[in-house]
C-alpha cells in the first residue's frame, strides 16, 4: 500500500508493550479507512519493535511505519516530534488519529502545531462526511465530535482545508473489532536519524503503581457523584460496591471533590466502561459522565432530584437519598443471596 | 541565578458553577450565566514561577493573557501575588482563535519579551480541557516541554545554574516520572502539587486600581521599565496584533484550521425508564428480579 491519503495512526508503546487505545483506533481506522476506499497505516517508534509490529497488522492493518532507534525506546517530546512529523510528511495520509494518553497529549499537538494542521482533543465519535465553506464543498472529511463547554454542547469539528486532520480519542471510546487474520499488510522500517539537538529530556526516575482499580473488566459498577454530599456518604456507595463484588467508580465532581482516588473515575477524562449493571449514586449524569458509561448493559439510577439528566438514560431510577436506599438495597441483597 | 518566567494565564468561563441557563434559545453559549474565573491550572503554573522565584533571587515573573480587555482581572489577581509584569494581549483580529492559532499569538508575544528560560503554563483551561496550547507553543519557539507537571524534582532547587537544566516531577498513567530538561523549556502544571499562595495584602492596596495602558509597539524593555515607573495605575501593558508582529493570516479564525461545522445542546435518547419505588419492598423487589437473571449474584 503505497497510496497516500491513508487514514494512519501513531502506535503508542510504553517499555516495549502496545497501548491498549492504540490498537482501538487501528480498529476504528479500518472502519474509517473502508469508508474512504483508503488503507490503514500505523506509526510506531521505538527499539526492538519488529516483532510487535508485524503482530499488528493481524488488526486489518495495510502498513506499520516501524521507526527505530535507541532514543526512541521511552518517550520523549523531541525525537517523537521529528520522527513523526518526517513520516507525515512522506507518507501523506489524510487522517492521524492519537490515544489520548499522557504521551498522546503530549506529542499529537507538537506534531499539529509543527504541521500547521488542526487537532481535535478527546473525541468522542468520529464520522466522515461532507462540509461546505464559503460556497467549496469539501467531501468525505472527518467530522470530529466531542462534548464542549463542561459538556453543556456537542461540538462537530471539522479541518476541511488542512491534511493531515488529526484527533485524540481515549481509552475505550472506539471498540475493539475481531482480528482479520488473513489480512495482507507490511512493516517497513526505518533507522531514525537522531541529533544530539533533540536529545534534552532526561529520565530520572520512573514508578508505576500497579493498576489495584479494574474499572474495564469489571461487569458490575458502583459509581458516586457529588450527590453523595460527603465522604461519609461516599463510602456507603463503597460498601455497596464492596457488597456486590463490583468495582467502584465515580464521576469527576466526586473525584475533585477528594472522596476518591482519580483511578475511579468514569467518564470523557476518566475511564469508559461497559459493564453488565452500572449503579450511579447521587450522579446527576453530565456529558461526559454519560460518555463513559451510557452503554452499560444496564443502568440504575439513584437521585433525589427527579430531573437529573442520569434518569434518561437509566433502564430503573429510584427517586430517593442514598442513605436509605442504599442500605436497603445491601439488606435485600444479603438476605437473598 | 536569576531567571526570566513567563507564565500563561487565561481567564475562564466557571464550567464547573454555572449559574442559570448555560445556552441561550438560539444555541449560543450564555456567557452572562458563567462567572469568570482564572483558570485553576494556571493558578498553580504561577505559584510554581513564583516558587522558583524565591529560591533564585533576581527572576522575574512575567504574566500574559490573550484575550478581551476584561481578561485583565486575571492579570491584577497575578500582581496580587506577585508578578513583575504583566501583559494583555488583545485584538479584534485574534477573535475565533482555535489552539493553534492562540499559540502562534502566545508565541509571538514570548518573543517579544525574548531572553525566555522557561515558560510556564496550565496543562488545561477548563472551558476546552484540550491541553493543546502549552506544547503546540514550545513547539512554534523550539523548546523542549515537561507537561502535567505536579512538583519540582527532589532536589531543594530544581533549577541548576550551571547546567541550566530544570527538574520536574510529572504524573503518568498510573504513576509518575522525575525528568530533567535543557533550559529553555515549557513546563505545563496539574492542580496536585502547588497551593496557589493567596493574594498579598499589600499588593492588592498597590495594585487594586491597575488598568490596561494605552497600545503601544515599545519594546518589552520600555514596556516594562514604563509599567514599572508608571505613578497612575496603567500597569497593565497592551499589545495588540502589531505590537507582537504577528502576521494577520496566522491570527483569529482565519489562521485556524479547526472550524465548528456545528453545535448541538446536549439531548439525551429518551428510553423508557422503570421507576422503582422508594421503599423497602421497592428496593428488595429490584434486587431480586436483579438476581434472578443474573445480573448480580
Amino acid at each position: 500500500m503505497d497510496s497516500k491519503n491513508n487514514v494512519m495512526v501513531f502506535i503508542q508503546q510504553d517499555d516495549g508493550a502496545i497501548a491498549d487505545v492504540s490498537v482501538e483506533l487501528l480498529c476504528k481506522a479500518r472502519e474509517l479507512a473502508d469508508r474512504l476506499g483508503v488503507g490503514v497505516e500505523g506509526a510506531l517508534a521505538g527499539s526492538g519493535m519488529e516483532a510487535r509490529a508485524k503482530e499488528l497488522l493481524a488488526w486489518g492493518v495495510d502498513r506499520i511505519n516501524l521507526v527505530s532507534h535507541d532514543a526512541l525506546a521511552h518517550y520523549a517530546p523531541l525525537p517523537y516530534t521529528k520522527v513523526m512529523t518526517d513520516l507525515i510528511r512522506e507518507r501523506e495520509p489524510q487522517i492521524v488519529l492519537y490515544g489520548a494518553t499522557t504521551t498522546g497529549r503530549d506529542l499529537g499537538p507538537r506534531i499539529a502545531s509543527a504541521l500547521k494542521v488542526g487537532l481535535t482533543a478527546d473525541c468522542t465519535d468520529l464520522q466522515i462526511g461532507d462540509h461546505e465553506l464559503q460556497g467549496k464543498l469539501y467531501k468525505d472529511i472527518l467530522y470530529q465530535i466531542r462534548p464542549a463547554f463542561g459538556g453543556n454542547i456537542i461540538a462537530t469539528i471539522v479541518s476541511p482545508e488542512k491534511k493531515p486532520q488529526m484527533a485524540t480519542v481515549r481509552e475505550g471510546v472506539m471498540k475493539l473489532t475481531p482480528k482479520k487474520p488473513g489480512h495482507k499488510g507490511v512493516v517497513v522500517e526505518t533507522k531514525a536519524q537522531i541529533g544530539p539537538e533533540l536529545l534534552q529530556t532526561e529520565l530520572l526516575e520512573c514508578v508505576k503503581e500497579a493498576r489495584t482499580v479494574n474499572l474495564k473488566g469489571a461487569q458490575i459498577i458502583v459509581s458516586g457523584g457529588i450527590g453523595a454530599g460527603s465522604k461519609e456518604n461516599f463510602d456507603l456507595i463503597a460498601k455497596l460496591a464492596h457488597a456486590l463484588g463490583a468495582e467502584l467508580g465515580a464521576s469527576r465532581a466526586a473525584v475533585d471533590a477528594g472522596w476518591v482516588d482519580k483511578a475511579h473515575q468514569v467518564g470523557q477524562t476518566g475511564t469508559t466502561v461497559r459493564p453488565k449493571l452500572y449503579i450511579a449514586c447521587g450522579i446527576s449524569g453530565s456529558i461526559q459522565h454519560r460518555a463513559g458509561m451510557a452503554e452499560s448493559s444496564r443502568i440504575i439510577a439513584i437521585n433525589t432530584d427527579p430531573h437529573a439528566p442520569i434518569f434518561q438514560i437509566a433502564h430503573y431510577g429510584i427517586v430517593g437519598d442514598l442513605k436509605e436506599v442504599i442500605p436497603a438495597f445491601i439488606k435485600a441483597y444479603k438476605n437473598k443471596a | 541565578m536569576s531567571l526570566n518566567i513567563v507564565v500563561l494565564v487565561k481567564q475562564v468561563p466557571d464550567t464547573k458553577n454555572v449559574t442559570g441557563k448555560a445556552m441561550k434559545d438560539d444555541g449560543t453559549v450564555n456567557r452572562a450565566a458563567l462567572p469568570a474565573i482564572f483558570n485553576p491550572e494556571d493558578l498553580h503554573a504561577l505559584e510554581a514561577a513564583l516558587t522558583v522565584k524565591d529560591r533564585n533571587p533576581g527572576t522575574r515573573v512575567n504574566v500574559i493573557t490573550m484575550g478581551p480587555p476584561s481578561a485583565a482581572q486575571v492579570l491584577k489577581e497575578s500582581l496580587y501575588r506577585g508578578a513583575d509584569f504583566v501583559a494583555l494581549i488583545s485584538d479584534r483580529k485574534f477573535a475565533g482563535a482555535d489552539t493553534l492559532a492562540t499559540s502562534y499569538a502566545l508565541k509571538c508575544a514570548i518573543e517579544k519579551i525574548g531572553g525566555v528560560d522557561l515558560v510556564f503554563c496550565g496543562r488545561q483551561a477548563i472551558d476546552g480541557d484540550t491541553a493543546q496550547v502549552g506544547p503546540q507553543t514550545a513547539e512554534k519557539l523550539g523548546m523542549n516541554q515537561v507537561t502535567c507537571v505536579s512538583a519540582f524534582g527532589a532536589e531543594t532547587n530544581a533549577v541548576d545554574a550551571k547546567k541550566r537544566t530544570i527538574t520536574a516531577r510529572r504524573s503518568i498513567e498510573g504513576g509518575y516520572e522525575v525528568v530533567r530538561t535543557k533550559m529553555p523549556a515549557l513546563l505545563t502544571f496539574t492542580d496536585e502539587g502547588f497551593s496557589p499562595r493567596p493574594p498579598s495584602a499589600r499588593r492588592v492596596m498597590a495594585y487594586k486600581n491597575a488598568v490596561a495602558a494605552a497600545t503601544n509597539d515599545a519594546s518589552y524593555d520600555e514596556c516594562y521599565m514604563n509599567a514599572s515607573a508608571c505613578k497612575d495605575d496603567e500597569i497593565i501593558v497592551l499589545w495588540d496584533i502589531a505590537s507582537i508582529k504577528a502576521d494577520p493570516e496566522s491570527c483569529g479564525l482565519a489562521g485556524s484550521p479547526t472550524k465548528v461545522k456545528k453545535i448541538d445542546s446536549v439531548v439525551l435518547t429518551a428510553q423508557d425508564i422503570r421507576m422503582i419505588d422508594n421503599t423497602e419492598e421497592g428496593i428488595a423487589r429490584l434486587v431480586h428480579e436483579l438476581i434472578a437473571d443474573h445480573t448480580i449474584g
